[in-house]
């Protein structure tokens, strides 16, 4: 242990560490290596966000929000369509799947004791990492085949999936920083148990509860794999006489059609689409963090 | 407060049958939506399994052992697509465990003051937050033509060893593999770091106490306390790489050859399946199924082993 012990040093003893003993410049060789894992991890997120606001700002302007999709070597189009496309689809997930994940994380944090809630936490984290492409290859399955058609529908149904454990995750622990003493109170007023989630506790977490559907819906907008094989893409506008029952286009999905393609404007295109996307993430990511910064109660 | 006589004599009335029903259905609604979270898990297994009924009858076990791939012949085997999942999954585990741990050691301890650790604790879960596509995109036009000069320099210094045997094309494993690492970095760095802010501070006290370094307390202390944490950190992250599809469809080249050299272009599940699932028709479709199947089994095994053992984490 001690390589350079010496009697003469032993007789005054010393707390301080040798700057060059091995134990010391061990330690500063692995803090250095530490710092460059950093740098390493945060390299990246810079490169990607770089070129996607220096090659996506390029692009953007007001056509792109007008026009459709351009056929291959045509100068200008947009994509409006994707855009509607995707917000669309993005409003049926969160139909779905707020409600449904709200209700559900009311009964996990405030009426169930024991046994269901932990297997239901359980199976909630253990869908939050089933594949995406996954929820799209079932709702191909439940709806596409069931209807016979691509259509927004089957899309939206299968981000709902892909939003529920996070609604449910985030609710539910929103729902648990609630303080006891709010039901409590609540509880010696006389108020019913639905009077109590509803006009006590659900405001409480309110916040919390935004601010975890937001990130859900952020996420579910930059998701493509579920959406390749359920809504498709399409070049046209939106037709709304067909019910929604036809393919729709959505920003990732052009993003994915549009960079593998040699044609050059339609790159630019894809640029300009993963910039609209990006700074959605980025937007949704701050103001959740500063939300959550805030929490009071 | 304005006739104290009906307070007194009617004392607290017992609920209107109409408010107990009321809460009872609300109580028993809440609980149906939860189990059906449950459902849901157990209903896309069904679904799949049932859309890959004909081709498991037809191929049975030889599918996960036959490399064809083969429409036009319907012939049909998986091996590839496996051996590209497990080979890409390797490459990104390979990287981005070491990377995303020293990761986790920088934000766990105290080098930086909170507030401005915590903007870097942000800064990493932003790297998770970037859309799948978006990477793929970056991957095509910046990521790739970097790699091809890594890549040239290793065939032509270790082009005898076979995982470096063919010259970059472009496309291929490498590529896919170090797009993934980027992805689950922020999986192993910030599930590594909560397992390790949450071991009790006695410990780091009584190793730097019987005059330890830091990084002897890190390193013979911390890191095997925060052990099964880590472990989990590293499997969930292994579920996503398993899974992710749009970034590697995107850069591995398509290609339903086994190839041993990395920088050959290649297959995973994911990146078949959005490949050929929209224009698939027939037996191809239950084919396809099949695959997903095999592919929804292997991440929930992976995901259900990593909440295990990350549920122990949080429980000390």
């Amino acid at each position: 242990m001690r390589s350079n012990y010496r009697p003469e040093v032993a007789a005054t003893p010393s707390l301080k560490r040798s700057p060059t003993s091995p134990r010391t410049l061990f330690g500063i060789l692995m803090t250095g290596l530490v710092f460059i894992c950093v740098a390493l991890a945060l390299l990246p997120l810079l490169a990607v966000l770089f070129y996607v606001i220096v090659q996506g700002v390029s692009r953007l302007n007001l056509q792109v929000f007008q026009e459709l999709p351009p056929p291959p070597l045509v100068e200008g189009g947009g994509f409006r369509n994707a855009i509607v496309g995707t917000l669309i689809m993005v409003g049926i997930g969160a139909l779905i799947s707020i409600p449904f994940g709200v209700l559900a994380a009311i009964y996990l944090s405030e009426f169930s004791t024991g046994k269901i809630a932990k297997w239901t936490r359980f199976a909630t984290n253990v869908l939050s990492g089933v594949p995406s492409i996954i929820v799209g290859v079932f709702a191909y399955g439940v709806i596409v085949l069931t209807m016979k058609t691509y259509s927004a529908w089957a899309g939206g149904f299968a981000l709902s999936i892909l939003m529920l454990p996070i609604i449910v995750r985030t609710t539910d622990e929103a729902l648990q920083l609630v303080p006891q003493e709010l039901r409590q109170a609540a509880v010696g007023l006389g108020a019913t148990d639905f009077q109590t989630v509803s006009r006590v506790v659900l405001p409480a977490a309110l916040p919390a509860i935004i601010t975890g559907t937001t990130l859900a819906i952020a996420r579910a907008a930059g998701e493509t794999a579920p959406l390749l094989f359920t809504a498709l893409f399409t070049q046209f506008g939106i037709n709304w006489s067909s019910g929604l029952f036809e393919p729709t286009a959505s920003l990732s999905v052009l993003i994915y059609n549009f960079a593998t393609v040699p044609f050059k404007n339609q790159q630019e295109l894809a640029w300009a689409a993963s910039f609209i996307l990006v700074l959605m993430v980025l937007i949704t990511s701050v103001i959740s963090r500063l939300a959550t910064a805030r929490r009071v109660y | 407060m304005s006739s104290p006589a009906i307070n007194t004599q009617s004392g607290i009335q017992p609920r209107s049958r109409w408010s107990r029903t009321l809460d009872q259905s609300f109580i028993w609604l809440t609980r149906l939506f939860a189990l059906a979270v449950a459902g849901t898990l157990i209903w896309i297994a069904i679904e799949v399994a049932i859309e890959a009924t004909p081709a498991i009858r037809q191929f049975g076990f030889n599918f996960l052992t036959t490399t064809a791939w083969n429409p036009v012949a319907d012939q049909y085997g998986a091996l590839p697509m496996i051996y590209g999942t497990i080979v890409t999954s390797a490459i990104a585990l390979l990287i981005a465990v070491p990377v995303g741990l020293g990761v986790s050691v920088f934000l766990s301890e105290d080098y930086l003051p909170p507030k401005i650790q915590l903007a870097f604790v942000f800064l990493v879960e932003l790297l998770a937050a970037i859309p799948s596509v978006v990477y793929g995109l970056w991957g095509i036009f910046v990521l790739i033509p970097i790699l091809r000069g890594v890549g040239q320099g290793l065939n032509t210094y270790f082009g005898w060893l076979p995982i470096f045997s063919t010259p970059p094309v472009g496309p291929g494993m490498f590529p896919a593999g170090v797009i993934l690492s980027i992805m689950i970095l922020p999986t192993i760095a910030a599930i590594s770091r909560d397992a390790l802010i949450s071991l009790p501070s006695d410990l780091r006290q009584a190793a730097v106490g019987l005059g330890a370094t830091r990084w002897e307390t890190i390193l013979k202390i911390l890191l095997p306390a925060a052990f099964s944490g880590i472990v989990g950190a590293v499997m969930l992250a292994l579920g996503r790489a398993i899974g992710e599809t749009m970034a590697v469809t995107m850069v591995i080249g398509n290609s339903n050859n086994i190839s041993p050299s990395i920088f050959a272009p290649a297959n995973t599940i994911p990146s078949l399946l959005a490949n050929q699932f929209a224009e698939a028709s027939g037996i191809q479709v239950a084919a396809l199924m099949y695959t997903a199947l095999i592919l929804f089994a292997l991440t929930l095994l992976v995901n259900i082993l990593a909440q295990l053992l990350v549920q122990r984490v949080q429980r000390i």
